[in-house]
C-alpha cells in the first residue's frame, strides 16, 4: 500500500512539476527563448504571495489575483525592456542574461529575506484530506494543486488554439519573421507570451510557497524540475508537459520511498534515462 | 587571385614584437613570485591561476565550439572527489594521482557528453546542470568519502608534497603556474594548430565548417572531453589546496561555473586574452568588494548582462575590433 500511496502523491506532485514547466515551455515554443532565471521567478512569486498575504494579511481572495497579475505585468515589461533586446540566433546572450538575473535574484532575495526557509500556512486545508480506504488519504491540499494545474494547461489550451491571440502567438511560433510582414509585432507577441508565462509562473509560485519549505537559493532546482518535465513530455506538446511532470513526480516520490536520500537524485536518474532512451521525449510535437 | 595560405607570419612584423615582450615578462613576473609576493598575496595569486584555467577552458568550450554549458561544476568536483579517492585510497604519489584523477575526469565525460549532446542550445546548458546535479547528489551516497559532510586530505598526504611548509607553499604556487600557463598556452597552441581552423570554423558558422568537411560534431564532443579532464585537474588542485571536500563545495554552481562564465564574458568570450583580462578585474574587484556579501554577487550579474547589452564581445573584443591588437595572435590573413 505504501507504493501504491507513493504513486498517488507523485503524480499530485507531478502537477505542481507541470506548473513549473508550463511557463518554461510557453516561452521557448512561442521565442525559443530558454529562461535560467525561470526558478527563480517561481520563487519570487513565492515570496510575494507569502509577503501579500501573512506581512500585510490580504486575504487570499484579493491576494492570488495580485500576484498574479504583478508576475504577468513583470514579465510583459521584462521582455519588452530587457530580454527582447538579446533575442537572436546567437544564444549566449538570452543564456547569459537570465543567469545573470538568476544570480542577481537569489542575491536580491537573500537581502531582503534572509536564509532561513519560510513556508505560506495554508490554515485547515494543509491537514484535511480524503480517505480511501485502506491506509490510502489524498490531501485536499495536493488534489487542488493538481487540479489548478489541469485548469491552468486547459486554460493556455483554450488561449492558444480558441483565441486570435493565441492564432498570433502560434503563428509566431512557427515563423517569428513573416509575422511582422502579416502586421504582428513581434516584440509585443514576445512579451504577452511572457506575460502569460510569467502569469502562470504567479500560480506556480504560491503552490510552491504553500507546497514546500523554500529559501532564496531554492530556484536552480525549480529551474532543473520544470526543465526535465519539458523534455520528459516533449517539446511543443503542453499536455506532454503535464506527463513529463506526472513521470517526474512519481519517480521522485518511488525513490523516496526506497530511501529518503535518494528522492531527487531517482528523478533525474528517471529524466536521463528517458533521455537516453528517447531524446525527444515521450510526446514530442516539435524539435528544438 | 591571392593564394590563401594557412601559416601565420613568420617574421615578427614591426609592432608585433611588444605582444611577445608582454607575455614574457608576464611569465616571468609571475614566475618570481614566490620571491616577491606575501603569503596572503600567493595565495590569491593561486586561486586566480587556477580560475583562469577553469575560464580558458569553458572559454574553449562556449567561445569557439558554442556548447554553452552551465554544468562545469561536475567535473571540478569530480576532479577533486577522484583525486582524494586516489590519494586517499590507492596510495598513489601526489603528483601521480592528480593527472590520474583528470583522466578519469575525462573519462567519465564520456558518457555524460553522449547524454547531454542528446541535447541543443540552452537545452543542453540546463541539461549539464542536471548531470552536475546527479553527480553531486551521487557524492553524498558514498559513505566511504564521508557522505554529504565530506572528508579531508590525510595529513601525511598533503606532506608527501613537501616536508616544510614553505616547500609546500612552493610546490603549490607552481603547480597553480602551470595550471593556468598550461590551460592558456595551450588553448593558444591548439587554435594555431589545424584544430584552430576547424574550431574558428565553427565558432564563426557550424553550417560553413560543416559544408566544408568538418565533423563539428566529433569535433565539439572532443573538446567538451578534452576541457572537462582539464577541469577535473583543475578541480584536483582546488581541492589539494583546500585539503577538504563536501559535495556541496565540490559541485557549487556559483564557485565553479557563474563566476567563471562571468570572467570570461566580461573579459571577452572567443578570445584568449578575454579569460586573462575577466580573471584579473574579477579578483581586481573581489579585493575591493570582498565585504559587500551578497551586493558583490549582484553587482557581477549585473556587468555580466550589461556587457550583453552595450557589447556582447566583452571588453578585450571590443578592443580588439576598434584596435586590431592580439596578444595571443591566432588568425590567418590572405597575402
Amino acid at each position: 500500500m505504501v507504493w501504491v500511496n507513493a504513486i498517488i502523491q507523485g503524480v499530485l506532485l507531478g502537477g505542481l512539476y507541470a506548473l513549473f514547466a508550463a511557463g518554461l515551455s510557453l516561452m521557448f515554443g512561442v521565442m525559443r527563448f530558454v529562461n535560467i532565471a525561470h526558478g527563480d521567478f517561481i520563487v519570487v512569486a513565492a515570496y510575494l504571495a507569502l509577503t501579500v498575504m501573512v506581512s500585510l494579511g490580504i486575504s487570499p481572495w484579493v491576494a492570488v489575483p495580485v500576484v498574479v497579475a504583478v508576475m504577468a505585468a513583470t514579465g510583459y515589461l521584462g521582455q519588452r525592456l530587457l530580454l527582447n533586446r538579446v533575442l537572436g540566433k546567437d544564444i549566449l546572450p538570452p543564456i547569459l542574461v537570465t543567469f545573470g538575473l538568476s544570480i542577481i535574484l537569489q542575491n536580491a532575495l537573500l537581502e531582503t529575506f534572509s536564509a532561513d526557509s519560510v513556508r505560506l500556512p495554508a490554515g485547515a486545508l494543509e491537514t484535511a484530506s480524503l480517505t480511501l480506504g485502506d491506509g490510502i488519504a489524498i490531501g485536499i491540499l495536493p488534489l487542488a494543486m493538481f487540479a489548478t494545474a489541469i485548469g491552468v494547461i486547459a486554460g493556455l489550451q483554450l488561449i492558444f488554439y480558441r483565441t486570435p491571440l493565441g492564432r498570433m502567438l502560434r503563428a509566431t511560433s512557427d515563423d517569428a519573421e513573416i509575422v511582422p510582414l502579416m502586421g504582428g509585432n513581434n516584440a509585443h507577441i514576445f512579451a504577452i507570451a511572457t506575460g502569460l508565462a510569467s502569469a502562470v509562473v504567479g500560480v506556480a509560485g504560491i503552490w510552491l510557497a504553500m507546497r514546500t519549505n523554500f529559501d532564496p537559493a531554492a530556484g536552480p532546482v525549480r529551474l532543473l524540475f520544470a526543465f526535465e518535465a519539458v523534455i520528459i513530455g516533449g517539446l511543443g506538446n503542453i499536455w506532454a508537459t503535464l506527463a513529463g511532470g506526472i513521470i517526474l513526480g512519481v519517480a521522485q516520490t518511488v525513490g523516496a520511498q526506497i530511501d529518503a536520500g535518494f528522492q531527487i537524485l531517482a528523478g533525474h536518474l528517471v529524466f536521463l534515462l528517458i533521455l537516453i532512451v528517447k531524446p525527444t521525449g515521450l510526446m514530442p510535437r516539435m524539435t528544438g | 587571385m591571392a593564394s590563401l595560405t594557412t601559416d601565420l607570419p613568420r617574421r615578427p612584423a614591426p609592432g608585433r614584437f611588444l605582444p611577445a615582450a608582454v607575455i614574457a615578462a608576464a611569465v616571468v613576473l609571475l614566475a618570481a613570485a614566490p620571491w616577491w609576493a606575501g603569503r596572503a598575496d600567493l595565495r590569491l595569486l593561486m586561486e586566480a591561476l587556477s580560475y583562469l584555467a577553469l575560464a580558458q577552458m569553458w572559454n574553449l568550450l562556449a567561445g569557439y565550439t558554442g556548447l554553452v554549458s552551465v554544468g562545469q561544476q561536475a567535473f571540478v568536483g569530480l576532479g577533486g572527489y577522484l583525486f582524494f579517492a586516489l590519494a586517499i585510497f590507492s596510495g598513489l604519489p601526489l603528483l601521480v594521482a592528480m593527472p590520474a584523477a583528470a583522466l578519469a575526469t575525462g573519462l567519465v565525460a564520456i558518457p555524460a557528453g553522449w547524454i547531454a549532446f542528446r541535447l541543443q542550445g540552452a537545452y543542453f546548458a540546463i541539461g549539464t546542470w542536471v548531470i552536475a546535479e546527479v553527480f553531486r547528489l551521487s557524492a553524498a551516497q558514498f559513505p566511504a568519502l564521508g557522505g554529504g559532510s565530506g572528508i579531508s586530505l590525510p595529513v601525511a598526504v598533503a606532506r608527501s608534497l613537501s616536508e616544510s611548509r614553505e616547500g609546500r607553499e612552493m610546490a603549490m604556487y607552481f603547480l597553480a603556474l602551470g595550471l593556468g600557463l598550461s590551460a592558456t598556452f595551450g588553448v593558444w597552441a591548439l587554435l594555431r594548430a589545424r584544430w584552430g581552423m576547424a574550431l574558428t570554423a565553427i565558432r564563426d558558422s557550424g553550417t560553413a565548417a560543416e559544408s566544408i568537411g568538418i565533423s563539428t560534431r566529433r569535433v565539439k564532443f572532443l573538446i567538451y572531453v578534452g576541457t572537462a579532464a582539464m577541469t577535473g585537474l583543475t578541480g584536483a588542485f582546488l581541492f589539494l589546496q583546500k585539503l577538504r571536500i563536501t559535495p556541496d563545495a565540490a559541485f557549487s554552481v556559483n564557485d565553479w561555473t557563474a563566476f567563471v562564465i562571468f570572467i570570461v564574458v566580461i573579459g571577452g568570450i572567443g578570445t584568449i586574452e578575454g579569460p586573462v583580462i575577466g580573471t584579473i578585474l574579477f579578483f581586481a574587484l573581489r579585493q575591493v568588494a570582498a565585504d559587500w556579501g551578497s551586493w558583490y554577487l549582484m553587482l557581477l550579474g549585473a556587468i555580466a548582462i550589461a556587457v550583453m547589452l552595450v557589447d556582447k564581445r566583452g571588453i578585450w573584443g571590443a578592443l580588439k575590433a576598434r584596435t586590431g591588437w592580439a596578444l595571443f595572435p591566432v588568425e590567418r590573413r590572405l597575402r
